[in-house]
């Protein structure tokens, strides 16, 4: 499915958060939007989600405008937010029961559906434990199969290995990666961590509200005249 | 949309707010505790200093509890709409409120349903009180068990919009906390649950207008009403209409550009 951004602006009060910022996304392809703390993705993300009202510009998937046809859009999404979204006394399987019932799932489909993704992710042994009871990264993972259980075409990520360990981390997002290619789904991985990107991956550079770069990582490299990533992130936002 | 997801997405959103309420059971007793407390010791002084002539809809002169036992319905829903409202800052907080609004269904339908299904569990723990209340002599008619879950959606409807409204536009729970001193309390006291208003007006005239134009007074009178079978339309017309005048203020809340659901690491 298709993604463009179009002149998006947000401003909170006075303060601008966000300028003219458009893209596409590729479907199919894994995205990263890079930028450090502050630089708009979690209100981009917001935007993208319905949970902050255009001010300006529009938002389009697969053609169709996210404010004419809002529940469409919705059930193409798929979102991980970035702090946690679980009803942490509830155990996964009610977790997922629940999302699947917001999105108009019968409680059987609901099952069928949730017991596939975890299995998925390995979890489905976990599917009657309260989500207390696992660990950041098995928390992660569920938000993802919850994200998945509509069978979205757009997945967002929004910041999702905050509070997880070097080696939680780098699982997440090998197995986000993998969602790309045997699923097909379209993936924005927003971070502001420079090691979750990748030279190939498709690359979105956001700092304080404006879109800096905007294409295949080898590719703002070569243009900037930079050795890497990391060297690129940092010539243009001055952060490490 | 078809109507069966609608279906299915209340029923998730009912079976969720159940088994919320079930993971916190210690919230019923509290919530049973509480009422139980004013009806047994409360009135139990009271009784011995606070007459209560023979005012509609009684037929004879009555005890103190049963004069307040209708109130104490009341304060149940108050409270535990309150509650609920508590709950989903709380929620808000957290984000899954967030998982309610990515929902592609109709933001006002999901507001209505999260309400009803507040209400349900606070008219649960409304019956289970009644039924504690014959221990105390609290006797209304076998008919009047049934008449009074009009008067009991009707009244949870219209407190569990309050309580919308307020958590939709309070951003932390500092703040609730503030807000609950400043609306429960004063709904509750200021009403018809604990006294009759015509001793409010003797005591201070000033304090009566307040308390006849305080919506849980009206709520409470179409409980009392009801229980002892007798329609009270003043009551449950300006229940009715407070309830659609929130529910409408609720539902406007819940407008992205006014929710401020991303809390304060909005960047």
């Amino acid at each position: 499915m298709t993604i463009e951004a179009r002149s998006l602006s947000f401003r909170y009060g006075d303060k601008p958060v966000l300028r003219e910022v458009s893209f596409a996304l590729t479907s199919g392809r894994f995205h990263a939007l890079l930028g450090p703390n502050g630089a708009g993705k979690s209100t981009l993300f917001g935007l993208l989600t319905r949970l902050l009202a255009l001010q300006q510009g529009d938002i389009l998937l697969a053609g169709q405008s996210l404010k004419k046809q809002p529940a469409e859009a919705m059930r193409q999404i798929g979102v991980v937010f970035q702090q946690n979204a679980l009803d942490l006394d509830l155990t996964v399987r009610q977790n997922l029961q629940y999302h699947a019932a917001l999105h108009g799932l019968s409680r059987k489909e609901a099952r069928l559906r949730g017991d596939q993704e975890l299995e998925r992710f390995n979890l489905l042994d976990r599917a009657n434990d309260a989500v207390r009871q696992l660990n950041g990264g098995h928390r992660r993972r569920v938000e993802i199969a919850r994200a998945l259980l509509h069978k979205p075409s757009l997945l967002l990520l929004d910041e999702p290995t905050v509070g997880l360990d070097v080696a939680s981390r780098k699982a997440l997002n090998a197995y986000v990666r993998t969602l790309c290619e045997e699923d097909g789904l379209t993936v924005l991985w927003a971070t502001h961590l420079i090691e979750e990107v990748r030279n190939d991956d498709r690359v979105l550079i956001l700092h304080q509200g404006q879109l800096l770069a905007d294409g295949d990582g080898h590719e703002i490299c070569e243009a900037e005249g930079t050795q890497d990533l990391a060297e690129t992130f940092h010539s243009l936002t001055g952060a490490g | 949309m078809k109507a069966s997801h609608y279906w299915h997405c209340f029923v998730g959103i009912q079976t969720r707010e159940w088994l919320r309420f079930w993971q916190q059971r210690t919230r019923f007793a509290s919530a049973l505790v509480r009422p139980l407390l004013w009806l047994v010791v409360f009135a139990a002084g009271f009784r011995a200093v606070l007459g209560i002539s023979i005012i509609p809809p009684y037929e004879t002169y009555i005890t103190y509890e049963t004069y307040i036992a209708p109130g104490l319905c009341g304060m149940i829903i108050l409270f535990n709409s309150m509650q609920g409202a508590l709950s989903m800052v709380y929620d808000r907080e957290l984000g899954s409120m967030r998982v309610l609004l990515m929902s592609p269904l109709p933001r006002p339908f999901l507001l209505v349903t999260k309400l009803l299904a507040m209400g349900v569990v606070s008219i649960g723990q409304v019956y289970v009180f009644l039924l504690l209340a014959l221990l105390v002599d609290v006797e209304p008619p076998l008919w009047g068990y049934l008449a009074i879950l009009p008067a009991l959606i009707l009244t949870s409807l219209m407190l569990g919009a309050l309580g919308l409204l307020i958590a939709t536009w309070i951003k932390q729970l500092e703040n609730f906390a503030g807000v609950m001193n400043f609306v429960i309390f004063p709904m509750f006291f200021m009403s018809s649950a604990l006294y009759p208003l015509w001793r409010m007006n003797e005591a201070s005239p000033w304090l009566y207008w307040i308390c006849q134009f305080n919506p849980f007074t009206h709520a409470v009178e179409a409980i009392r009403f009801s229980l002892y079978l007798e329609w009270n339309p003043t009551a449950y017309g300006i229940t009715a209409g407070v309830t659609v005048v929130l529910a409408v203020f609720a539902t406007a809340g819940f407008r992205p550009q006014r929710t401020r659901i991303l809390g304060s690491k909005a960047a």
